[in-house]
């Protein structure tokens, strides 16, 4: 806070000095000229206007804004829109391929792996990654997994269910 | 939430990232994983003027192995120290402990250099890193450095880097044969902070002697400190099971907790430190003969 007082001079132009991004955000090129402390998750959203990705605690425990940079799983409340810039992005929007639910997305579906629903494109981006480190979890392996993903409505067990269903039609 | 303004930057090397830490020093902070830093920006308990964001610095994201260490690039995400086969076959301590820091996005984003820096004495590294004696090399504008764990965690979020310099790397010792160690944590809920973590990192000689002890603490004191009269108490020994109670008592005694609402008072922290102190070395020794 003192910091920001001590340099007035530049303190204007210093947040207001946007930064162009351009990233894949689910195979489509997306630009946008964006303040440093703009948040991930508010580029996907707010700029982008892809609201699938969640806002839940805003403080990095709960999972809901969870999507893929590079391949790898992150939260996207907890990273800049600026770090992004050349990176993949993928989001719950960029799972299904012509109109086709990706099978994660099928087995959430078919195992009733949600209730009230808000934590699911977390949860199934974070599941989604999972598989990729190891295409036939234990359940136990899942739970740990999905460790960083809260379900308020502790959905748990139907998620785990969707999952390993998931693991099993994916492997075939 | 949103941060306070602020500069960003994106050095592509490490030259340039010292040159910004000479200009801007101690009103910029430097952005590794950001696990710790982002949500301090965003509850705005930190508002740097200006951001150094490493993550565009190729060649600090390593594991090599030398003769007789390891040499982690401090941009080394958990994840890749939690799942390396090297990591697992030379220095498994490393492996056990990355696997209980925070959740699965945070290890593949968070990095083991911005973790030591960060000092958080609730942080789970610098417990292991102290157990093995490893030690940090830094970079500074003109000249490198390298200093030892001992020397390296001074105080409450505060490490032995200056604000010029950019950690570049870890060196961890390899154990010797007939090694074993343990990270053991106890956490009110998956993921949590610990309430009380304890590395332990132990050789045997031939005839079953412990001659080398290494035993950090996490969240049981200003910062992870290592238990140097459980340290004692095994050196020179067998570590029998009296000699292991022993060790945990001195444990409880080395640490210096401070009660918290959320995470018990200082005696149940000292009494969780032995108890814990007591099955890490249980399990250390265990795999030190090879029997687990």
């Amino acid at each position: 806070m003192k910091l920001a007082k001590r340099a007035p001079k530049s303190s204007k132009k210093r947040g207001k000095k946007a930064r162009h991004v351009k990233v894949s955000l689910n195979g489509s090129i997306f630009e946008a000229d964006v303040e440093p402390r703009l948040l991930l998750v508010d580029l996907i959203r707010d700029v982008a206007g892809l609201t699938g990705t969640h806002v839940g605690c805003d403080t990095s425990n709960c999972g809901a804004c969870t999507v893929l940079v590079d391949g790898q799983s992150v939260k996207s409340c907890s990273m800049f829109a600026v770090q992004v810039n050349g990176s993949k992005v993928q989001t719950i929007e960029g799972l299904a391929e012509d109109g086709d639910l990706h099978p994660m997305q099928s087995a959430f579906w078919e195992n009733h792996g949600l209730q009230c629903g808000f934590c699911t494109p977390g949860m199934i981006i974070q599941a989604s990654w999972l598989l990729k480190q190891n295409p036939n979890p234990t359940d136990d392996q899942i739970r740990a997994g999905i460790s960083g993903n809260l379900c308020r409505c502790t959905g748990y067990v139907n998620i785990v269910k969707s999952i390993k269903a998931a693991a099993k039609e994916m492997r075939r | 939430m949103t941060c306070r303004e602020f500069e960003y930057f994106a050095p592509a090397s490490v030259g340039q990232c010292t040159a910004l830490l000479k200009t801007y020093g101690s009103r910029a902070k430097i952005l590794a994983g950001g696990m710790s830093l982002i949500p301090v920006m965003k509850l705005r308990l930190g508002a740097p003027a200006y951001l150094i964001d490493i993550n565009g610095i190729s060649g600090l994201d390593y594991i090599r192995e030398t003769r007789d260490s390891l040499r982690i690039g401090a941009l080394t995400r958990h994840h890749a120290l939690e799942t390396s086969s090297l990591v697992r076959r030379k220095e498994p301590l490393l492996a056990e402990t990355a696997a209980w820091i925070g959740d699965p996005q945070v290890r593949n984003r968070g990095t083991i250099g911005g973790a030591l820096v960060h000092a958080d004495p609730s942080g789970d590294w610098g417990a292991t890193i102290l157990a093995m004696r490893g030690e940090m090399k830094l970079r500074g504008p003109a000249r490198e450095r390298v200093i030892a764990a001992d020397n390296f965690f001074v105080d409450t979020f505060t490490s032995a880097a200056k604000g010029n310099e950019l950690l570049v790397e870890v060196r961890i010792p390899v154990p010797r044969r007939r090694s074993g160690g343990s990270y053991m944590k106890l956490e009110r809920k998956s993921g949590d902070f610990a309430t009380v973590g304890v590395a332990t990192q132990i050789s045997l000689d031939e005839e079953g002697v412990c001659d080398y002890a290494g035993i950090g603490l996490t969240a049981v004191g200003m910062t992870n400190i290592r238990a140097k009269g459980a340290e004692a108490a095994l050196l020179g020994k067998v570590p029998t099971d009296s000699t292991i109670e022993d060790a945990a008592e001195a444990a409880s005694e080395d640490a210096s907790p401070m009660s918290d609402p959320l995470r018990g008072s200082v005696e149940y922290k000292k009494a969780m430190t032995k108890v814990f102190t007591r099955r890490g070395l249980q399990l250390a020794v265990k795999r030190a003969k090879g029997v687990a």
